[in-house]
């Protein structure tokens, strides 16, 4: 099933790699070197460490609300990954491992979700934008930025991401409406998870598919399996190509699943059954990829754990950096709503300070 | 020749001259391109810089707003058009939970210098929702500039100043009074600064704090009074958020007495917050009850009804004469 022959409406889904590791499109197959397959499954492997670790702090009370990403890996990792260091990723809130491939360190991942705004504080050269909270609101930014590449005559592009839930809203249609009328690069990528919180994939929409709410907007759309890392690679490349050529946007759907929760404030056991969570275990994007880097003989077992070890590592070491020294300093609460900050303001801290200093 | 122009013409010049100063200025919205806009306020300028930096969007002011966001991050500079300040609602989410918050949420690292224009105000015998102010709505928002201009130096001045601003203004223009009177202006591009109200006439009695259309009708009521010996010291505020707060309260200083003139409904409107501040700061000058002057809690009437709600000249003339003999 070649990219050109799969359309968003239908059963069908782009894919490369199958759930025992064996590649069924060897046509598509991206010609990755040993080196980059290894980084890819190392940054999936990463993003799971890093929930996994996340997730326990949480429980431990020691981070607060955390969205995890497990069960998408191959969705986040394999689409930024298609990405040049020019472009630019917009992201929704759950897109761990693109964040990690488009160099975002994991201190300021670790920052925003401790609770401090310098975590979206993003270094200088990472095109990427801040968590954006309020459901599809990033798309329209993802289309604005399009549009300016095309007015400044610049060929970077732009990858969004929503969730199947974000379909539902308003802003999911005036972005991809904007992004095609002005014919602007923007790759739109909806993990469909298949959950909003508790609400399934069936209560957003009537229709058969997300990818083939692209037809309505005049460009293509694909439906592409999201737990084959090198699927959501190849669509994501080709859209991406299209959309430098100056051949406009495209709608992906990765069809994925959400193995853990909404987020840590969430029980996912009071409206899924086991059952279908067990069957989508099988599916794990990580699991499959592992196997065939297994049947490649290009890692081992053993190598596997040390990778882990390796990584739990780093994530200890990233979290405990920050933990505990991350309070918000006064100032900046007021700092940076203006260039210059108002007189409103500057009284607000001034008084604020004086309470402080009256009552030590 | 002298350019003696109106409040439109001024918004279409400070345009035309920021852009030819600026190339990364981009001017959008529903109408704006081809036809100028449905008030003719950015006539002529996809004429002038081609249709890459003026152009005519699909109807949908989330998106408006939205990709104008993205513009700004991305290096352009976007004065987007509202057709109605009452259509600005489909575009609230986008305008309070990101256009007021990027730079803050990136500490910094993003900042967004755009302008959201949008006419404003009652009084054109319109059809619903193109009649309200509900500025304050969006002067409650922290990390948005609230701007409303009442003549044409000043709708010029500070539209040149929102433009060249480093971060995101809303300008609400009074269309009332688009075309109700011309002004010489400087035909170069000149800035006034946001933040800073303007003494537009001085006197002992009573000050009196209005914006936007509502000068006018206070000059009215001003000239009524005068006859009866009342001086009334009428401050345009011109910059809604951040508001210049020191003008008036020293004013009020002198005068002791305060009335807040605005279109905008009475209840939590800015009249509510500047009563506060004249009480915080100059309460022990105050000879009488600071006072406002404002829309009903209602909505706006359909235009056969449109005469009771905005506050009269006689009205406001009526109140001054109250609160200076309280």
């Amino acid at each position: 099933m070649r990219f050109e022959s799969v359309k968003p409406i239908g059963e069908t889904h782009y894919r490369i790699l199958d759930i025992d590791g064996k590649i069924i499109n060897e046509e598509d197959l991206p010609n990755f070197t040993d080196d980059q397959l290894l980084y890819l499954y190392r940054t999936m492997m990463f993003s799971r460490t890093i929930d996994e670790k996340t997730l326990s702090y949480q429980r431990q009370g020691r981070m607060l609300t955390y969205a995890p990403n497990i069960g998408q890996e191959a969705t986040q990792v394999g689409s930024a990954y298609a990405m040049e260091k020019e472009d630019w990723l917009v992201p929704a809130f759950r897109e761990l491992g693109a964040w990690l491939v488009r160099g975002v360190p994991l201190k300021n991942i670790f920052l925003y979700w401790y609770g401090n705004e310098w975590g979206s504080h993003m270094p200088e050269g990472v095109k990427v934008l801040p968590i954006s909270v309020p459901i599809a609101s990033q798309l329209q930014h993802a289309a604005g930025i399009g549009i300016a590449n095309n007015i400044k005559g610049e060929k970077n592009v732009v990858v969004t991401y929503v969730g199947d839930g974000g379909t539902s809203h308003g802003d999911f249609h005036e972005a991809i409406n904007f992004a095609a009328v002005f014919n602007a690069p923007v790759i739109f990528i909806i993990q469909n998870n298949q959950y909003a919180i508790s609400t399934k994939r069936e209560i957003q929409t009537k229709s058969e598919t997300l990818a083939q709410k692209a037809i309505a907007y005049g460009i293509p759309g694909i439906l592409v399996d999201g737990n084959d890392i090198f699927a959501m690679y190849a669509a994501t490349k080709k859209a991406i190509d299209r959309a430098r050529n100056g051949e406009g946007p495209t709608l992906i759907e990765a069809y994925t699943y959400r193995l853990g929760a909404h987020t840590t404030s969430d029980d996912p056991t009071l409206y899924r059954d086991q059952e279908e969570v067990e069957e989508w275990k099988e599916k794990d994007p990580i699991l499959r990829f592992k196997k065939y880097l297994l049947n490649k003989n290009l890692i081992s077992e053993e190598w596997d754990e040390n990778l882990r070890k390796e990584l739990e590592e780093i994530v200890v070491s990233t979290f405990e950096e920050i933990e505990n020294k991350s309070d918000t300093e006064i100032e900046d609460i007021f700092k940076y709503h203006f260039e210059k900050m108002p007189p409103q303001l500057e009284e607000q801290l001034r008084e604020y300070k004086e309470f402080l200093e009256g009552g030590k | 020749m002298a350019n003696v122009i109106n409040i439109v013409q001024a918004v279409n010049q400070a345009l035309e001259n920021e852009m030819e100063n600026d190339p990364t200025i981009v001017v959008y919205g529903e109408d704006v391109g081809l036809e100028g806009g449905v008030f003719r306020a950015t006539v002529g300028l996809q004429k002038k810089f081609g249709k890459d930096r003026v152009f005519d969007t699909p109807l949908a002011e989330s998106a408006i707003v939205g990709t104008a966001v993205g513009m700004a991050i991305n290096g352009l500079k976007p004065v987007v058009e509202l057709q109605f300040m009452g259509f600005s609602y489909p575009a609230f989410n986008q305008i309070i939970s990101h256009v007021a918050r990027m730079r803050n949420r990136s500490r910094g690292r993003y900042k967004l210098p755009m302008v959201i224009r949008a006419p404003y105000g009652g009084g054109i015998r319109a059809l619903e929702h193109h009649s309200e102010s509900t500025e304050a709505i969006y002067a409650h928002i922290p990390g948005l500039k609230v701007v409303i201009p009442s003549t044409p130096y000043d709708a010029k001045g500070l539209l040149i100043a929102a433009i060249r601003d480093p971060d995101p203004v809303l300008f609400l223009e009074p269309k009332r009074i688009y075309r109700a009177f011309k002004q010489e202006v400087p035909e170069k591009a000149y800035e006034l600064p946001i933040g800073k109200a303007k003494i537009v006439e001085e006197g002992e009695d009573v000050t009196i704090i209005t914006w936007g259309a509502m000068v006018r009708d206070v000059q009215k009521a001003s000239e009524m009074v005068k006859e009866k010996g009342i001086y009334p010291e009428i401050i345009d505020l011109r910059t809604i958020s951040p508001m210049d707060r020191e003008t008036y309260v020293e004013s009020v200083k002198k005068t002791g007495r305060a009335i807040i003139v605005h279109e905008a409904p009475k209840s939590f409107g800015p009249g509510a917050e500047i009563v506060s501040v004249i009480n915080e700061k100059a309460f022990l000058y105050l000879e009488a009850p600071p006072t406002r002057i404002a829309g009903f809690d209602t909505t706006f009437p359909l235009p056969r009804g449109e005469m009771h709600y905005i506050p009269s000249p006689e009205r406001i003339a009526k109140t001054i004469e109250d609160i200076v003999k309280y």
